[in-house]
């Protein structure tokens, strides 16, 4: 992709140099190169198996759990690799937050939801874990409809107030980024209006990196695009720019409908 | 068409009839060895039977004190020794040795383990510890046990751990916790439930075994909560009991058959509970 339109005069939190991805011998990415605007929404879109739920599991290299999958390129995120042998994956997954399709509580109660991740890289006393889980609760919207019931199981929570929960739980290690891959697919429409409202807040602090299959959720809450297709990053500008004055013949199919 | 539709009809009738006759046949069995129990064993249930030692030969009354006693103590060692063991190797199969060959080595061979004859393992520990350490003992005895129970605590650990979604432990691993954080904090509290039904099937499963016994805690008349010396247990002294001459030993060994059935039938009750809180929520 020689002409590819990039973020620029912005912040870059993210850079993707040159990125190939393998599972096994099939190639699902290739030659991936962008750059991740900071403190911006950035939106992933395309039809289903063309690499944008992979493209964002390389970001906190989520792939490493799965022995057979590799990434080569670089991933820059301060100027260093997130790809390279030696950097720590857990350090990276704590700087580089991600929330799933499927709400996903931890069996434990709602503060223990939250406090877990913080424990694990920063030691404080009872009072200040107090107030970082209402301020997580109340990053993510959900501090007035939990806060008395913070001793209950995160499982008792609605999907839409799990999901809330997760992104919680993301923002209270205060990460750099948070990637989202496809938040709202599994919840209703007055769910997803939350958590939309949700992102929108968010991108004032955080860097954000969503996938979705939901052309219209892209065009709402992002700033910039990427359509990808079958492993490759067909086209990535603006949002408004790839949905009204779309590049490529390919993206204008894909967002009119007519494939996908 | 309609005579198509008759014949399904009777192929029907003759398959539940096949089968309710099958359901029947087992439930039989299993309620003609439970009454039979309760009728004989019923008799032989007083205080003694807690309270008092098993007899001498030739002697009048008695009871099953030491048997119990040393039963329990067994059993709670044994349980104590493979719980812990048991988990953790399932998690290791789970979670750490999806691929490698030393966990598809492990896995394997806990299956041998699942269906080796519970005597082979009883002289297994008699030839290493028995013979080795000079006597017999309570502790040989819960060593026995949980050797046998060590394969079904991993299997069922394993097994439910495989159950967890991957969405799940990703989301632990999401935060940047460690592996086995992750394990302990996340996945294993989520199949909680799981998990404490295997180890009390386990519980059932030894709770009743002879033959490891035999060769090892072997048996004792008198009273002893001393680990180290032979102990008195429920299983090898019904065998003893059952064989014998005398009315009271006889009686006595339906009354131990009695307790017996009644603990392993009150931990698959508790099984069942267990599994239906977990419904519930």
């Amino acid at each position: 992709m020689p002409d590819q339109a990039m973020p620029t005069g912005e912040n870059i939190a993210l850079q993707v140099r040159n990125l190939d991805f393998f599972y096994g011998d099939f190639k699902g990415l290739s030659n991936i190169n962008l750059d991740i605007a900071s403190k911006k929404v950035t939106a992933f879109i395309g039809p289903s198996g063309c690499g944008k739920s992979t493209l964002l599991r390389t970001f906190n290299r989520m792939y490493d759990l799965y022995p057979g999958q590799r990434a080569e390129g670089q991933i820059l995120v301060h100027g260093k690799n997130l790809l390279d042998k030696n950097q720590d994956v857990n350090l990276v997954r704590a700087k580089i937050g991600m929330v799933f399709q499927k709400p996903t509580p931890f069996p434990m109660t709602i503060y223990e939801n939250i406090a877990f991740g913080v424990r694990l890289y920063e030691r404080m006393s009872k009072s200040a874990m107090d107030d970082r889980v209402e301020w997580a609760l109340n990053k993510a919207a959900l501090w007035g409809e939990v806060k008395d019931k913070l001793q209950q199981s995160g499982l008792s929570l609605s999907g839409g107030q799990q999901q809330r929960l997760c992104i919680a739980r993301a923002v209270a290690v205060k990460p750099e980024i948070v990637l989202l891959d496809e938040p709202t697919s599994a919840l209703d429409p007055i769910s997803t209006a939350k958590i939309e409202e949700l992102i929108n807040e968010l991108k004032n602090d955080y860097t954000i990196a969503i996938v979705t299959h939901n052309m219209q959720q892209a065009a709402r809450i992002s700033d910039f695009t990427a359509f990808m297709y079958l492993g490759e990053l067909i086209e990535f500008n603006e949002t408004g720019t790839i949905f009204m004055r779309p590049g490529k013949k390919q993206t204008e199919d894909y967002i009119t409908g007519r494939f996908g | 068409m309609m005579s198509l539709y008759t014949r399904r009809i009777w192929i029907n009738r003759i398959g539940i009839t096949l089968s309710m006759v099958a359901t029947s046949l087992g439930l039989i069995a299993l309620l003609w060895i439970l009454w039979t129990l309760f009728s004989k064993g019923f008799g032989a249930l007083s205080w003694d039977l807690f309270t008092q030692d098993t007899p001498a030969p030739g002697t009048e009354g008695g009871g099953l004190r030491n048997a119990i006693v040393g039963s329990g103590l067994i059993l709670l060692f044994s349980m104590l020794i493979s719980t812990p063991v048991g988990i953790l190797a399932g998690i290791y199969l789970a979670e750490f040795g999806r691929i490698s060959k030393f966990a598809s080595f492990t896995r394997f061979m806990t299956d041998i383990m699942l269906s080796a004859p519970s005597i082979v393992i009883g002289l297994f520990v008699y030839a290493l510890f028995v013979a080795t350490t000079g006597g017999f003992s309570g502790w040989a005895g819960s060593l026995a046990l949980a050797l046998i129970a060590i394969p079904v605590v991993v299997r069922t650990t394993e097994n439910m751990l495989k159950l967890v979604p991957t969405s799940l432990r990703e989301a632990a691993f999401a935060v940047g916790a460690p592996r086995w954080q992750v394990s302990l904090r996340v996945t294993l509290p989520a199949v909680k439930s799981g998990v404490v039904t295997g180890v009390l099937l386990a519980m059932a499963r030894i709770t009743g075994e002879t033959a490891p016994l035999l060769f090892t805690a072997l048996n004792n008349q008198f009273f002893n909560a001393n680990m180290t010396e032979p102990m008195g247990n429920l299983p090898v002294v019904i065998y003893q009991f059952a064989l014998s001459p005398y009315d009271n030993w006889v009686s006595l060994a339906w009354g131990g058959a009695l307790l017996i059935a009644m603990l392993v039938l009150m931990i698959n009750i508790g099984v069942r509970v267990v599994f239906r809180n977990k419904d519930k929520r």
